[in-house]
């Protein structure tokens, strides 16, 4: 099983937006914490390990691997 | 003299003159076992009803005092119930089912175990250590005055061990002077300092985690439930990083507080300062103090590693000595008495002549494996007790937040995974699953109760391997399979039996070690193949 690397979310804009302004006003702390706690709610919701690992290494892998 | 490093609980086996040490000669003995603990113990009452003579050598004379292991687990109940020991640890245990979880000032969730049904034995029981080594002794008592060739000597300490090719010969130190005698095999019981190891020199290599945990057994008659308590952060003055309470016999509670690495150990161990701790802790929840007394305190460190080889030569490491976990998950002396059960057969078979001593190596094997997997699983519960850097705690406090209100992330919150036996999974003593039945039995793993006609499986698994054949007709073996060969027929299959053992299958065929792990399973009986697996399971097929 392997994780998707093309397009999937519709108005990727839009989704951008909404990520970037859960952080509003935020302090590093609770920005950490936000992304931390999404993490694993996205991470329950996907649950197969193996795509969550293939989504681990490409979230190590250097920007000339992507 | 024998000097005294610790107080006794109870005395089980006071001292009384050795010949040997009056002057009479050099004896040989077939096993000896240095350490009188719960692991040395349930191995001589093992090799003991099997019929091989076991001596135990304990510099004291019975049970140590203070805050020892105090929960075993169902593995462990089942082979003290196979050992005949059983009856009184459940008599006397606590038994909880519902635990609950606080972060901070509030509750995050509550758990029933909800154990399943159709077992002689609960998930496990807190009892105090000492009562778990008096229950041993007792059963080793009763099986003495059947004839088991058992013997513990009190105030005998091991001074020095030299090995041999073809025996070890050891000097001990007695109130009445030294002595020395040989033995064909030892067995070193005595604890995660184990003199034995140091006076071979053999290392014990792992990870050391900086953190104390202050431990007060406070006896108190409140009406407190019989639950277990848990703090991530607790909200009370100086609680430190987390807070355990939990229930033990006789009115006893066991409070843990994780108190940091930098401390000054004996201002924390000042009565008054345990005190307000403790204070804040009982009355976090009714908002009183209930009467209660400190029983007994002290602060540990602890460290997760082991020995690279449990074997060496003609001596054996188990327990404690040969590796050493985090309490979290109660694995100490639970996965300790699985190395005596391990040990104790083979060892039993190889001192009567009946296969050969490479069979010993699989105990080294077996039981590194499973040491490894207690050491991954304590290390995991300490890593989230404890995050070691700045991401892990964001991570940590995350499923923390997030197990409030969302169940899935309940599963990750870790204080500790209760002890389970492992499963052998691929190691050569193990044959076969040709029946493809459920997972949690087939080979390498160890044998799940179930109810039957009579009682429990279990009782039928009393430490012969065992030719198990549920439904069908009953098989017929031989009456020289080389071992004693154990038939079990049950005819009629409970519904917990059929889910456990048989799946979709009409009928099986199980050949069960003395240690009630699955050796192989078949669908049907096949005398060859049977043949086959059974000397698979002695080791005759090692090279």
């Amino acid at each position: 099983m392997s994780v998707m690397r093309e397009p999937n979310i519709d108005d990727p804009d839009g989704f951008y937006q909404e990520l970037l302004t859960a952080h509003n006003g935020l302090s590093k702390a609770d920005s950490d914490a936000l992304n931390a706690r999404l993490i694993l709610v996205l991470a329950n919701h996907i649950g197969d390990r193996a795509v969550l690992r293939a989504a681990l290494a490409l979230a190590q892998s250097g920007p000339s691997e992507t | 003299m024998v000097a005294e490093r610790y107080k006794t609980a109870f005395t089980l086996y006071p001292y009384e003159p050795v010949v040997a040490a009056q002057g009479g000669a050099v004896t040989r003995h077939p096993v000896v076992i240095i350490g009188g603990g719960p692991v040395g113990l349930a191995l001589a009452l093992d090799l003991g009803r099997r019929g091989t003579p076991a001596l135990v050598l304990d510099d004291h004379e019975g049970a140590g005092l203070g805050s020892k292991a105090i929960c075993f687990a169902k593995r462990t109940l089942d082979i003290a119930t196979r050992l005949g020991a059983g009856a009184p640890m459940l008599e006397k245990g606590v038994v909880w089912n519902v635990g609950k979880v606080f972060y901070g000032d509030g509750k995050l969730f509550e758990f029933d175990l909800l154990p399943e049904e159709g077992h002689r034995n609960p998930a496990f029981i807190n009892l105090q250590q000492p009562y778990f080594e008096k229950y041993l002794v007792d059963a080793i008592r009763v099986a003495q005055a059947q004839g088991a060739p058992i013997e513990i000597r009190g105030r005998n300490r091991v001074t020095s061990v030299t090995p041999a090719t073809d025996r070890t010969t050891l000097e001990i130190e007695t109130p009445d002077g030294p002595y020395r005698l040989e033995a064909d095999w030892v067995v070193a019981c005595d604890g995660a300092r184990s003199p034995t190891r140091d006076m071979l020199g053999l290392s014990f290599d792992g990870r050391v985690f900086e953190d104390n945990f202050l431990i007060a057994d406070v006896r108190m008659k409140a009406d407190f439930p019989t639950e277990r308590w848990f703090w991530f952060e607790p909200p009370f003055e100086n609680a430190g990083q987390s807070a355990l309470l939990h229930k033990q016999p006789d009115d006893i509670w066991r409070i843990d507080f994780q108190l940091g690495w930098d401390i000054d150990r004996e201002a924390e161990l000042e009565p008054d300062r345990i005190r307000a701790r403790v204070d804040a802790m009982l009355s976090s929840q009714t908002g009183a103090v209930p009467e209660y007394s400190l029983e007994w305190t002290s602060i540990y460190t602890f460290q997760c590693r082991r020995m690279e080889h449990f074997r060496h030569g003609r001596i054996f490491f188990a327990g404690d000595s040969a590796h050493q976990v985090s309490p979290f998950g109660a694995r100490g002396a639970n996965s300790g008495v699985q190395d005596a059960e391990n040990l104790a057969w083979k060892l039993d078979l190889v001192a009567k002549g009946q296969v050969s001593d490479t069979l010993l190596d699989t105990y080294a094997s077996e039981r590194a494996f499973a040491a490894d997997e207690n050491i991954l699983n304590s290390s995991r519960a300490t890593d989230f007790m404890t995050p070691k850097t700045e991401i892990s705690q964001i991570f940590r406090n995350a499923v923390l937040d997030l197990a409030a209100h969302a169940p899935f992330a309940r599963p990750l919150v870790n204080s500790g995974r209760l002890s389970v036996p492992c499963v052998y999974d691929g190691f050569p003593l193990f044959g076969e699953d040709a029946l493809g039945g459920p997972d949690r039995t087939r080979p390498g793993s160890a044998c799940c109760d179930a109810p039957v006609e009579d009682g429990f499986l279990l009782d039928h698994l009393d430490g012969r391997f065992t030719l198990l054949a549920l439904g069908g007709d009953a098989p017929e073996v031989a009456a020289d399979e080389g071992v004693d060969l154990h038939v079990v027929h049950l005819p009629r299959v409970s519904r917990e039996l059929r889910d456990r053992y048989l799946g979709d299958a009409p009928s099986a065929i199980y050949l069960i070690r003395p240690d009630q792990h699955v050796v192989a399973r078949w669908p049907e009986f096949d005398h060859a193949r049977v043949r086959e697996a059974l000397e698979q399971s002695l080791g005759r097929t090692l090279t």
